[in-house]
C-alpha cells in the first residue's frame, strides 16, 4: 500500500481491444514460464520428483477439463482440448519421467521437453503451426505453476482488479471468473488476439500496447477503454471526470446494444450503410454479419505481418484468406485494400529503408507499382476470390490519375491471363482510397468504380500533423473546417459522377464526428466492429436538416 | 491377430491441425488395436493415438493418409478413421 501510494499520477496510452470502463487496483499478472519456480522448490529424490510431476500433471489436466466444461465458446474449447490431449499423451511425458530417473528436477525436465516441442512448432513455415507454439507455452506455464504450488490464485481476482502484465494467454483469461468492473491492460497483446475477442464477448474492458505499465500491485488505477487510457494513482478530480465519462458510456451502451443488429437510418429516415474495418479474417470470429451492411476495409497487411524477404504470402494463401472473408460476409459487399505498406508499416525487404519522411515516401500504390511482381500476385488472388462474392478492390494512397491507369492495366492483364487459363475472374469493382489531398481535389480526373475516404491519412496530410506525433495530435481534428470541406467536396463530386463513396478512417466510428460526416453528404461509414452499436445510435439521433458541416 | 489397412485423402481445409488431430487420436484411442498412421505409403509410421506424433506429421491439405492397424478390432478401427477423415472431421458420435 505504501509503495503503491507513492506512485506518481500519470496517464498511460494504449489501444482499445475491448471497450468499457474499470476503476480499481492493479493486479500483476505474473506467471512467466519458469520464473522463480525452480528456485522455489529444492530438487528431491527421483521418486519424489516423479510424484511431484505426476501431481502437477494431474492438477493441470483437472484445470483444463474444468475450463472446457464451463465453456460455450467452441473455438476456445477446441484450443484447450488440444492442450489437454497433449498433456495426457505419454509421448510427451515419458521422456520427462525418464529424465527424472536420471536425477533431473521435475521443473527442468518438463521445461526442456516442452521447449523442444515448442521449438519444433516455432520453426514451422505454416502460421497455424507456429501459433500452436503459444498454446504449448501456455501449457508449460500451467504445469510449472502447479509444480511451484502457485497456480489457482488467478481464479479469484478482487472485484475491482485491473489485471496488468506483458501478455495474457487465452487459457488464463478463461480460468478467471470475470465480473463486471474488472479490466485488463497489457504491454503487448494485439487487437486480433483470441483474448481480445474473448474480452469483447465477455464485456471486459481491455487495452493492449500500453507502454510502461510497471506500477506495483495495489496501485489505484482508472481504465478508460474508450479513450484508450490507464490512469495510475488518480486524484479526486480525475475520479470525478472518470465517473462522468463512465456513466455516460453506460447509458449509451444500454440504448445502442439493443439495436446494433438493425440497419441504421437517421432520425429523418435517410438510410446509412454501416460497414466494418477489419485487419484480417480473425476479426470476424464470433461476429454476426447482421451487425453490418458489408465490409468497408480489409487491411491486407495482416498477410504480410512478420514476413519479409523471400517469405511473402503466395497467391493461394492470399486467395484463401480473401475467400474466407467473402464467405463470412454472405453476399454483402467486401472492400479489400491492396497492400498499404510503407509509412509506419514497414515490411523487411519490401519497403524502402531509411526514408527521412516515410509518410511522404514510397508507400501504398506507389510501392505496389514499384514492386510489380508482388502486386500482381495479390491482384491474381483477388481476381480469383471475386468469383466467391461481391468484391471491391481498393487502391491506397492514389495521388494522380496515372497511378489508377497503371493499376487498371495490370488488372486487365491478370484478368486476361486468368481467362486464358480457363478460370475467368468473377465480377468485381476497382476503386480508390481518397487520402491524398491532390486526389481529393481532382476526383473528376480519375477512373474508378468507387471511392472511400481514408480520413486518418487525409487529415494528416491536410493539416500537416503527423499521426506519429503526439505533440500535434490536437491539430489532427476530423471536425476541422478544412477537413469537413474536403470531405464534402469528395462526397459531392462522387455523387455527381454516380460513384459510391464511403469513409473508412477512425472518424467513421466516432459518435461525435458522425453527424458532421452525414451533413457533409456521406451515407456509408466503415468502422471497427466494437464501434458499431454507438455509431448506429449516433446515426439514429442525427437530423440532417439544420446541421451545417 | 487381425490386420487392416486403408488410405484416404485428407481434404480438410487446414490439414491435420490441432482440432482434427485431437478428434483423430480420440477415435483411435477408442479401439484396442495398435493403430498407425503415415503420410507416405512407405512410412514412417507413427502412433495414431499420440497427439504429439500426429501433430508432428504436419500433414497439409490434400495429403493421402495411410492407416494400418493390428488387433481384435483392427478392421473397425481403420473403417472408423477413414470415415472420420471422409466426413471432414465432423462431430463423432459417442462411442464411435
Amino acid at each position: 500500500m505504501t509503495a503503491a501510494s507513492a506512485q506518481p499520477n500519470r496517464v498511460l496510452q494504449g489501444r482499445t481491444a475491448a471497450p468499457g470502463f474499470a476503476a480499481g487496483r492493479i493486479v500483476r499478472l505474473e506467471r512467466e514460464p519458469g520464473s522463480g519456480a525452480a528456485a522455489a522448490r529444492a530438487v528431491g529424490t527421483p521418486d519424489e520428483e516423479a510424484a511431484a510431476l505426476k501431481a502437477a500433471l494431474a492438477a493441470a489436466s483437472a484445470d483444463l477439463a474444468g475450463l472446457i466444461g464451463g465453456l460455450d465458446d467452441a473455438e476456445a474449447a477446441a484450443m484447450l482440448e488440444f492442450q489437454l490431449a497433449m498433456l495426457e499423451d505419454d509421448a510427451l511425458t515419458e521422456p520427462v519421467f525418464a529424465a527424472l530417473a536420471e536425477g533431473l528436477g521435475a521443473e527442468a525436465a518438463f521445461a526442456a521437453q516442452l521447449d523442444a516441442e515448442i521449438a519444433g512448432y516455432r520453426a514451422s513455415d505454416d502460421d497455424y503451426f507456429r501459433a500452436r507454439g503459444s498454446d504449448l507455452e501456455d501449457l508449460k506455464a500451467r504445469v510449472l505453476a502447479h509444480l511451484a504450488g502457485a497456480a489457482g490464485a488467478a481464479g479469484a481476482l478482487a472485484d475491482d482488479a485491473i489485471l496488468v502484465g506483458r501478455d495474457l494467454a487465452p487459457s488464463r483469461f478463461l480460468e478467471i471468473d470475470w465480473r463486471p468492473g474488472q479490466g485488463i491492460a497489457l504491454a503487448e497483446g494485439s487487437l486480433t488476439s483470441h483474448v481480445a475477442i474473448l474480452a469483447r464477448a465477455r464485456g471486459i474492458p481491455m487495452l493492449v500496447g500500453v507502454a510502461g505499465i510497471d506500477a506495483p500491485e495495489g496501485t489505484e488505477a482508472l481504465l478508460d477503454a474508450e479513450a484508450g487510457t490507464l490512469h495510475l494513482a488518480p486524484d479526486a478530480a480525475d475520479r470525478a471526470a472518470f465517473d462522468i465519462r463512465r456513466s455516460a458510456g453506460r447509458d449509451r451502451d444500454r440504448a445502442a446494444g439493443a439495436q446494433a443488429f438493425e440497419p441504421a437510418a437517421t432520425a429523418c429516415g435517410t438510410p446509412v450503410q454501416v460497414l466494418l474495418n477489419i485487419g484480417g479474417p480473425g476479426d470476424l470470429a464470433g461476429l454476426d454479419p447482421a451487425l453490418c451492411d458489408g465490409i468497408g476495409l480489409v487491411r491486407t497487411e495482416f498477410l504480410f505481418h512478420g514476413r519479409g524477404g523471400d517469405d511473402l504470402p503466395g497467391e493461394d494463401e492470399q486467395f484463401e484468406a480473401y475467400r474466407a472473408i467473402l464467405a463470412w460476409a454472405d453476399g454483402r459487399p467486401v472492400t479489400i485494400r491492396t497492400l498499404d505498406a510503407g509509412g509506419d508499416k514497414p515490411i523487411p525487404g519490401y519497403t524502402l529503408d531509411g526514408e527521412a519522411n516515410p509518410f511522404l515516401g514510397l508507400r501504398g500504390v506507389r510501392l505496389s507499382l514499384a514492386r510489380e511482381a508482388v502486386f500482381r500476385i495479390q491482384l491474381r488472388a483477388l481476381l480469383r476470390a471475386a468469383a466467391h462474392g461481391p468484391l471491391k478492390i481498393m487502391i491506397p494512397m492514389v495521388a494522380v490519375p496515372a497511378e489508377m491507369a497503371a493499376v487498371q492495366a495490370l488488372v486487365d492483364r491478370e484478368a486476361a491471363a486468368l481467362a486464358a487459363a480457363g478460370t475467368p475472374p468473377g465480377r468485381f469493382e476497382l476503386g480508390m482510397m481518397v487520402e491524398v489531398p491532390a486526389a481529393a481535389l481532382t476526383l473528376d480526373l480519375f477512373a474508378a468504380d468507387f471511392v472511400s475516404i481514408g480520413s486518418n491519412d487525409l487529415i494528416q496530410y491536410l493539416m500537416a500533423a503527423g499521426r506519429d506525433s503526439a505533440a500535434v495530435a490536437a491539430l489532427a481534428d476530423p471536425l476541422a473546417p478544412a477537413v469537413l470541406r474536403v470531405i464534402e467536396t469528395v462526397a459531392r463530386d462522387a455523387a455527381a459522377r454516380g460513384l459510391p463513396v464511403s469513409l473508412c478512417g477512425d472518424a467513421g466510428g466516432d459518435p461525435a464526428a458522425i453527424p458532421h460526416l452525414l451533413a457533409a453528404g456521406l451515407r456509408a461509414l466503415s468502422m471497427g466492429a466494437a464501434a458499431v452499436p454507438r455509431a448506429k445510435a449516433a446515426i439514429r439521433a442525427t437530423h440532417l436538416t439544420g446541421i451545417r458541416p | 491377430m487381425t490386420k487392416a489397412n486403408a488410405s484416404v485423402l485428407l481434404f480438410h481445409e487446414v490439414g491435420l491441425h490441432a482440432r482434427p488431430s485431437v478428434k483423430l487420436t480420440k477415435v483411435a484411442k477408442g479401439f484396442g488395436a495398435r493403430i498407425e498412421l503415415a503420410t507416405n505409403a512407405d512410412g514412417p509410421w507413427i502412433d495414431a493415438k499420440s497427439i504429439v506424433r500426429v501433430m508432428a506429421a504436419k500433414a497439409p491439405k490434400d495429403t493421402v493418409l495411410h492407416f494400418r492397424a493390428e488387433g481384435g478390432d483392427a478392421e473397425a478401427a481403420v473403417a472408423a478413421l477413414v470415415r472420420l477423415v471422409e466426413s471432414d472431421f465432423a462431430e463423432v458420435e459417442e462411442g464411435a
